[in-house]
């Protein structure tokens, strides 16, 4: 099946990702760890744009863009350097920003994604590096503000920018993409996408093969998709009614879903981009041997060997390698004895089915526990033990607990405040699976109480055996396994 | 030839207020220096890479070593415009 864009849609991203593992600024030593410190204490005069004060490059984070820029698959450039971009906002104490311009030290890379009709490739324009600007907070809201209060921590941290070709041909490809882009930069260390502001997208979309429209500084990936299906929308009802769309930016507003035009300024953007004076150009082509001998093993590689080296099912492995903590989870819990393809199901289906239910994003990994924190409060943490898993499917597989228990340890430990292992769970709460005997004993009593029903199934009502089933696991509190029950009533009745 | 336009939109890019007396007087002057730097046009440049740095320096950086910062009340000494540790500055937009 060939997807055939039948609205002629084009989505092409920009994504601004903050290198936040690095533990200082791109040109100051001041620490990059600012996320919950009081405004302005991670500030020096060169973040601060004080005169005289001289910026000197952060090598990790060329290294950073350089293995960013290889995971991309792109040209890795001879000689690379940084300009000035110049123009006046409060958040930018310099009056320029340090960027890159005509000599990105990424081009032409490319992302495979999963595309409306199967592998999608998502070409790579550029990827260049730049500094943060620091951060507005408006006082009161944002139309009646009459000020805005700066915190300049944010001010200098480095910047990975990501421009893609416009190949993305629906907004489910468009979230897709971060989604994988996120996945790939998490592999490479270089990222933690939890932290507030990490990753910014703005989003261009046309329709018919029409005229673009920007769409700026969206902060979620759930916020891209939504911006973009009702920007789609609104461009093809301009269209329907015989208007024209205008090349603009518009903004999104998250809180109603909707894009608005941004006031068009009087005068078009002049950047006066020159070369930064401060800062000698780099040739570091030959650390690119090095940096990719160090490269770690990528989402789609992964995927490919879960397959081959545990047996488990494409969707398993797709699943299992989305987040590279949770891989290395997987691979912890098959490492000490679990069953890979029963690890997988516990692992991928309910554990992560679980965590996506209570809105819990894998935070970390530390070869024996995986942690979370709740998406909308950082503060809420929570984690589970490899050894808790491993003894989970274990006890599943020897066929001690039925599915429906295990389910209900996973669900303990993650709501439980007591730190308990799988065993102590199921003792205390008498999850056991129930012994033959009390399985026939209430399959017998089922069928001694339930006359109509035996009497509609002996007939021909399928259903009912479902609704027999169903009294038999009620009086066992779902110790028993139902398909055991369920051929105990069928041997019962039936003979 | 640069034009009072672009003395005009110069000024706005730089946010400077400039009289109509400056606007001629600037346009004057920068098109003597422009004329001045158009005597190099005389060269041969055409296959001389443009010269942006006059020591041949490269790859000068720094380790990821974290190096203490300013403290919040020196960081705000200059400034009358403060509240709650952040600079206050007027809306833009």
């Amino acid at each position: 099946m060939v997807y055939e864009n039948p609205d002629g849609i084009r989505i092409g991203l920009e994504i601004h990702v903050q290198l936040n593992k690095l533990k200082t600024k791109m040109f100051c030593g001041c620490s990059s760890d600012y996320h919950n410190s009081a405004p302005n204490t991670h500030t020096c005069p060169v973040c601060l744009g004080l005169p005289g004060a001289l910026p000197v490059l952060n090598r990790k984070a060329v290294e950073a863009a350089i293995k960013v820029g290889l995971a991309l698959e792109g040209e890795i450039a001879e000689e690379t350097q940084f300009h000035r971009k110049n123009y006046f906002y409060p958040d930018l104490p310099k009056g320029f920003q340090v960027t890159q311009y005509d000599y990105p030290i990424v081009s032409k890379g490319k992302v495979v994604i999963e595309g409306e009709d199967g592998e999608h490739v998502v070409g790579i324009t550029r990827a260049h590096m730049e500094e943060d600007p620091g951060k507005l907070v408006h006082i009161g809201s944002i139309e009646k503000s009459k000020g805005v209060l700066i915190d300049y921590n944010r001010s200098g941290m480095p910047l990975i920018e990501t421009v893609t070709e416009p190949d993305m041909r629906s907004p489910k490809e468009a979230r897709r993409f971060l989604d994988k882009f996120r996945n790939i930069l998490e592999y490479l260390d270089v990222f933690d996408g939890n932290l507030e502001g990490a990753m910014r997208v703005d989003a261009n979309v046309s329709v018919y093969w029409g005229t673009r429209v920007e769409i700026k500084n969206i902060s979620s990936h759930k916020g891209v998709e939504r911006a973009l299906l009702y920007e789609i929308m609104r461009q093809k009802n301009v269209i329907r009614r015989g208007g024209k769309i205008t090349q603009e930016t518009r903004h999104f507003d998250e809180g109603r879903g909707v894009t608005l035009s941004m006031r068009t300024k009087e005068e078009a953007e002049d950047y006066r981009y020159f070369r930064e004076p401060d800062l000698m150009p780099m040739r570091v082509s030959d650390w690119v041997p090095g940096i990719r001998e160090t490269l770690p093993e990528l989402p789609d590689a992964k995927r490919s060997r879960f397959i081959e080296q545990y047996g488990i099912t494409d969707m398993h492995a797709r699943s299992l390698t989305s987040k590279i903590m949770l891989a290395d989870f997987y691979e912890g819990v098959c490492a000490k004895g679990a069953d890979p393809k029963t690890a997988a199901t516990w692992t991928a289906d309910v554990f992560l089915g679980e965590l996506n239910y209570r809105d819990l994003a894998i935070s970390s990994y530390d070869g024996e526990t995986i942690g979370f924190i709740h998406a909308k409060d950082p503060q809420v943490e929570n984690s589970f033990k490899v050894s808790d898993m491993v003894e989970l499917v274990k006890l599943f597989s020897e066929g001690k607990v039925s599915d429906r228990a295990a389910v209900e340890v996973i669900r303990s430990i993650l709501d439980g405040t007591e730190e308990k292992t799988p065993l102590q769970i199921i003792e205390e709460k008498g999850l056991f699976k129930a012994e033959d005997d009390l399985v026939t004993k209430a399959v017998s009593e089922t069928i001694a109480e339930n006359a109509a029903a035996v009497q509609d199934y002996l007939g021909g009502a399928e259903k009912s055996l479902n609704f027999l089933v169903g009294q038999v696991m009620k009086k066992t509190k779902g110790t028993a396994d139902a398909k055991t029950a369920r051929e105990l009533i069928i041997k019962e009745l039936k003979g | 030839m640069i034009t009072k336009e672009d003395v005009e939109h110069i000024g706005w890019l730089a946010r400077i207020e400039i009289s109509e007396q400056e606007t001629v007087e600037y346009m004057e002057k920068l098109n003597s220096v422009l004329e001045y730097f158009g005597q190099l046009d005389e060269l041969e440049t055409e296959d001389v890479p443009p010269t942006y740095h006059v020591a041949e320096v490269f790859n000068v950086f720094r380790e990821d070593v974290v190096e203490e910062s300013l403290p919040q009340e020196t960081v705000l000494a200059n400034t009358e415009n403060k509240q709650d540790g952040a600079f206050r500055s007027p809306k833009i937009g």
